[in-house]
């Protein structure tokens, strides 16, 4: 550093450097998070403040001017009976396709969990509803549910359970899965848990793979039988991770709109609509974005307590 | 005794992993088929529908590849993939590596919080961002939709690679940093080459979660020269009001199975993602 005349104190100059690079690092440090820092600020946050001031505006598609008039979206939006409808749906489907997806997962994991020939093969297939674009497993759906063709009907026709007039199932030649409000909540409901079962079950998968297997072996030993290895060893394990699974499960399914838009479009009359769809019809096919907004926002609270949970669940496991 | 029960446990097994596996791809079966039936065949109730009960047809697939806008459905996403991974390895690797290096305890915190971003649905965001991309002018164009779907890709990927970097020792940056190299240069020369198979990851996923998307691009884009697969085949595979199921299954099954196989290949890695902060 200095060199005049004076020998060099290797332990000054050492100290200088690395608070040189100390302070240039911070700098770095900042400059390298800020493009991604920025993009969420920009793209995720101040949206998320606009569909805030939009529900509480009157803006249009049509008519982009900007009045702010208080609640009167938000009474309007609730005392619309679709809404009222659409909230229930959205639990309905929420509640039932977790449940379901949950209990076939653990089942399915522990399945993948045993060695077998053709195992690669029945992962795959396994997986293709996760792994393959939703929207294209849904049309797929959408040809299997037919109101004339659809090879479920066919099934049943053919095993004199359809389109007889003393049939089990009725006398008509069809179910018509999406055209009855019974059939079509199943339907969509069914196509929830077909798309969440594959990453439900890698997730829970990863869990029981980590448990240790000499602890199972060691109680079993002990004259521990399968139930009771399974209630108190293996879920008590994986169930931080089960926790994960559902919690993410529950965003994606309490706010997904590609299956119900793909497969019913809310029909048959209104009695599929979930909150997404509900928000797509008025905001943006209607046109009406302040309305749209409202709608939208009422995903809020269920979005917000997921993540509180997720990070008390981070905290925990970060004591543990 | 033993070898029956084992016997039945055996079968067990395959009748649950076939039933699973029935379950999972049959849609998938059901559009290999009607890829490959004649209309006739397709439209008689009274026909086995599982069979081929005339003989298989390309027709579909012709109409598909040549008579309708599949193959630029395919360029758009394609283009589209690709601008977003470039632009999420561009944000996301300093991003990780800058939280991973300089972190302490703001850096473990501001990780989780960017990670829960990705947890702010489209379903909210996309009546704001339909204005916002309006503003810019980009309304029709991919564009929109390259500019948006980094909104999902950078957070995920970003707690994905804190996950890889951190494994990483910090030893062998301040090694070279010692033998001369700049903080920059460890970084390029050091830990990109020790990571490669974390920014494959990434690049994969940036791409296929690009390729999923279905409400941004069905909410900013309704010119049929500019849909990606995702809506082009649910949206124009249509006349009227008249299904054409053959080139519509075809669609689906050419854009899905590709992808699939792909995703599949890398899953063990996505869930890592999802899971370190549950597993540590």
């Amino acid at each position: 550093m200095t060199r005049n005349g004076q020998e060099p104190s290797p332990v000054n100059d050492r100290a200088a450097h690395t608070h040189r690079l100390v302070d240039s690092e911070k700098w770095l440090g900042l400059v390298m998070i800020s493009p991604a820092l920025l993009y969420i600020v920009a793209l995720i946050g101040v949206p998320l403040v606009l569909a805030v001031l939009y529900s509480l505006s009157d803006i249009t598609t049509g008519d982009p001017n900007y009045h702010i008039v208080g609640l009167r979206n938000f009474r309007n939006v609730i005392q619309n009976h679709v809404f009222q409808r659409a909230v229930w749906n959205t639990f309905v489907f929420t509640i039932i396709s977790m449940t379901l997806v949950l209990v076939l997962s653990k089942i399915l994991a522990l399945v993948l969990m045993k060695d077998f020939r053709g195992k690669w093969l029945a992962r795959f297939l396994i997986m293709l509803p996760w792994t393959a674009p939703i929207a294209l497993g849904t049309i797929g759906w959408l040809w299997m549910l037919d109101s004339v063709f659809s090879p479920i009907d066919w099934v049943f026709r053919s095993l004199g359970l359809l389109g007889t007039p003393d049939a089990l199932l009725g006398p008509n030649p069809n179910l018509y899965w999406l055209g009855v409000p019974t059939l079509a909540m199943t339907s969509v409901i069914l196509v929830h848990v077909w798309r969440m079962l594959p990453l439900a079950t890698v997730i829970v998968l990863g869990g029981l793979s980590s448990i240790p297997q000499d602890l199972l072996e060691a109680a079993e030993i002990d004259g521990a039988g399968f139930w009771r290895r399974t209630f108190q060893i293996v879920i008590p394990l994986v169930l931080p991770i089960m926790t994960i699974a559902t919690l993410f499960g529950i965003v994606f399914t309490f706010t997904d709109m590609t299956v119900v838009y793909v497969l019913t479009r809310g029909g048959p009359v209104q009695t599929t609509q979930v909150l997404s769809t509900w928000t797509f019809f008025k905001g943006i096919e209607g046109g009406d974005l302040a309305q749209g907004a409202a709608i939208s926002l009422f995903l809020f609270p269920v979005m917000a307590a997921v993540a509180i949970l997720m990070l008390r669940l981070a905290r925990r496991t970060e004591v543990a | 005794m033993r070898p029956i029960r084992k016997l039945a446990g055996r079968g067990g097994l395959y009748t649950l992993v076939m039933t699973f596996a029935f379950f999972g791809a049959f849609p998938f079966y059901w559009m290999i088929i009607a890829t490959f039936k004649t209309d006739h065949d397709l439209f008689s109730p009274m026909n086995n529908p599982f069979l081929f009960n005339e003989p298989p047809t390309l027709d579909h697939l012709r109409l598909l590849l040549f008579d309708t806008l599949f193959p630029q459905y395919l360029l758009n996403t394609f283009w589209v993939g690709l601008a977003v991974v470039a632009i999420t390895l561009v944000t996301a690797v300093p991003a990780a590596y800058s939280l991973t290096r300089w972190a302490r305890g703001w850096g473990e915190t501001m990780g989780i919080g960017i990670f829960l971003t990705y947890l702010v649905p489209p379903s909210i965001l996309f009546i704001p961002l339909a204005r916002f991309t309006g503003a810019l002018g980009l309304q029709e164009s991919l564009w929109s939709l390259i500019l948006i779907y980094p909104t999902f890709t950078i957070p995920f990927c970003t707690w994905l690679l804190m996950g890889f970097f951190k494994s990483i020792p910090k030893d062998i940056e301040e090694q070279a940093m010692i033998d001369g190299e700049s903080r920059f240069g460890a970084m390029i020369k050091i830990v990109m080459p020790l990571s490669i198979s974390g920014l494959l990851t990434i690049v994969v996923f940036a791409f296929t979660l690009s390729m999923h998307e279905f409400i941004y691009a069905l909410t900013f884009i309704s010119v049929s020269a500019k849909k990606t697969v995702s809506i082009g085949v649910p949206t124009e595979l249509v006349r009227g009001d008249v299904f054409q199921w053959g080139p519509l299954m075809a669609g689906a099954l050419i854009a899905s199975i590709p992808v699939a196989v792909v995703y599949t290949y890398f899953l063990d890695r996505f869930i890592a993602g999802f899971t370190v902060g549950a597993i540590k």
